[in-house]
């Protein structure tokens, strides 16, 4: 009886013993395996799948075409060069004003004011708002005959502009969208890094008569770039799969003339409108190269700066 | 800090011109919820009008966006907790051992393109015969929620000082003893952040439940999404369901400020 009792304390104790000696990998496997999983599997089947020639049903045979679909897809000039040329249009255009306007705002944030906190709520608003929800607010806004803003623009005296229904209006509006909600993010992020700066050499310029403007061209901006580059890399990467409010806009196929279609929207529609599994994965690996590229370039160059 | 008068007038007059940007294309949305279609259509009446609750009715009563609510609470909710049960261990364990290459594995699922996932899970969730069911987009949403816990905790952990583990240690707590009692309950402030964080972006999520949901377990985004058919829009109706969806997290959001920004610059001013 007692024997069996101190058996099991022991086998307790060199279990606890064991756990607390591994729980480096005890705590972090789950978490691990969980992720590896979800990507490394189906990352290791879409570049499968694109050198196949799967369509149709999820269930039908396919059969081995090595780099055929690479082939077609990189000729396409219908649909795949137009879309990569939305992609990245949308993403220098977005990035260029969320960071002019970001910085603009973060700079004027950053010394303390009364009323500083409501401007804080503004600025979350639109970051945590639903983006489908944001597309429809949009449509309902830039709607050509019963949206407020023609009808700005016809009082004004400007003719009323076909905004999303445009052939060539719809993408620059939903830049605007995009701009509209993820501005506020680079102002945070922003925020923080001049929260964080040192203010001697800010002080130290000033006593030897620099002017505001030369402060911040020499002296802030500079401090600041690392953390410019972050947010240059998160919302970056986040521009680049832009998904929501684009077919929240346009609906799929990103309109009747696939004016907003980006590759994530192509890639979507291909598989999920068409069935064409194997084009659509083919289309999403060169889509993964391309970001995967623009990511390395971009932290390269953070670490240049940083160094 | 010595500011010339100008460009406080410079200032506030940006700043008001900032917020009115930002707040009112929401607030006119909000004020179509409550018009009719013919008030919507009405120049007169942008904002003197009778206010109405016909479109949130139908958008309840049609829309069936009462169960919708219910399966994104549910959906949002258990992936949270989820990934805080597995995220929070492992951002102490990669904190604490300086796990860089795992962290990265962690890191890559914020960085890979929804899409190019969504294509392998409806394969092989569809042949499971599981694609509409909630648990599968608890699994898919818990992808979204997990990497943010993990990222947002280990910048959390490593800001703690090892010696309070080492105290616990002396005091005659076991390793994992330590991590329970004394990690965690410090943590809190942290496991906030990527607890409010990690339910804002399941809520708004779109693209994982546009694929995997079926037409009773549809989340509130897809809702939207679907109520625009191939007839005119009920732009009534529709600002109705977007309000429905986008005003709770704003109120959330009002109350949780100080978490949501502190784990959305997470990690933004290291070097």
């Amino acid at each position: 009886m007692t024997s069996a009792v101190t058996t099991r304390a022991a086998q307790r104790d060199a279990l606890s013993h064991w756990a607390n000696k591994h729980r480096r990998w005890l705590f972090a496997l789950p978490a691990m395996t969980f992720i590896v999983c979800l990507i490394a599997f189906p990352v290791v089947w879409t570049a499968w799948l694109s050198l196949t020639d799967a369509s149709g049903s999820v269930r039908a045979e396919s059969t081995f075409v090595g780099l055929k679909n690479y082939g077609d897809v990189l000729t396409d000039t219908h649909r795949f060069w137009p879309a990569v040329g939305r992609t990245i249009s949308f993403t220098v255009v977005v990035l260029f004003f969320e960071m002019l306007f970001g910085l603009g705002i973060a700079l004027l944030l950053w010394r303390p004011f009364r009323g500083e906190k409501w401007v804080r709520i503004a600025i979350l608003m639109p970051l945590v708002a639903t983006p489908v929800a944001v597309g429809m607010m949009w449509r309902l806004i830039f709607d050509p005959s019963i949206g407020p803003v023609n009808r700005l623009l016809v009082a004004v005296g400007i003719p009323a502009q076909p905004w999303l229904a445009g052939e060539f209006t719809a993408l620059p509006t939903t830049m605007f969208m995009d701009i509209w909600q993820w501005t506020p993010m680079v102002v945070l992020i922003l925020l923080a890094g001049l929260t964080s700066l040192s203010d001697e050499p800010q002080e130290a310029a000033r006593v030897d008569g620099a002017s505001g403007w030369q402060t911040l061209r020499w002296i802030t901006l500079p401090m600041l770039r690392p953390t410019l580059i972050v947010a240059l890399l998160l919302r970056g990467i986040d521009a680049l799969k832009t998904f929501d409010i684009l077919i929240a806009a346009k609906g799929k196929g990103g309109g009747s003339f696939n004016e907003v279609e980006t590759l994530n929207l192509y890639a979507y529609g291909l598989s999920f409108d068409y069935n064409e599994y194997a084009l659509s994965s083919t289309v999403l690996i060169l889509f993964f190269v391309i970001i995967v590229t623009c990511i390395f370039l971009l932290t390269r160059k953070r670490e240049e700066s940083a160094s | 800090m010595i500011q010339s008068r100008r460009y406080k007038v410079f200032r506030f007059t940006m700043l008001v011109l900032v917020v009115l940007f930002l707040v009112l294309p929401i607030v006119w949305m909000v004020l179509a919820a409550f018009k009719t279609n013919v008030d919507i259509y009405d120049v007169a009446k942008t904002i003197a009008f009778m206010p109405t609750l016909e479109n949130f009715t139908k958008v309840f009563a049609q829309g069936n966006f009462g169960a919708y609510i219910i399966n994104s609470a549910v959906v949002a909710l258990s992936a949270t907790g989820a990934s805080l049960v597995l995220g929070v261990p492992a951002a102490f364990a990669m904190s604490r051992f300086v796990m860089n290459k795992s962290a990265l594995v962690v890191l890559m699922a914020r960085v890979i393109p929804g899409i190019s996932l969504l294509v392998p899970w409806y394969y092989i969730f569809s042949n499971l015969r599981l694609v509409g069911s909630l648990w599968v987009l608890i699994l898919s949403h818990m992808f979204v929620a997990l990497p943010l816990v993990v990222y947002i905790m280990m910048g959390f952990f490593d800001g703690l000082p090892l010696e309070i583990e080492e105290a616990g240690l002396v005091d005659g707590l076991t390793n994992i003893g330590a991590f329970w009692h004394l990690m965690v309950p410090l943590s809190r402030g942290g496991m906030a952040t990527a607890g409010i964080l990690s339910f804002i972006f399941s809520w708004n999520n779109f693209m994982f439940a546009l694929v995997l949901s079926g037409s009773s377990t549809k989340t509130l985004p897809v809702a939207i999404y679907d109520f625009i058919g191939y007839a005119s829009i009920d732009w009534g109706a529709l600002m109705a369901a977007s309000t429905v969806v986008t005003v709770p997290i704003m109120v959330i959001a009002l109350f949780t400020q100080r978490y949501i920004v502190a784990g959305l610059t997470a990690g933004a001013t290291k070097g």
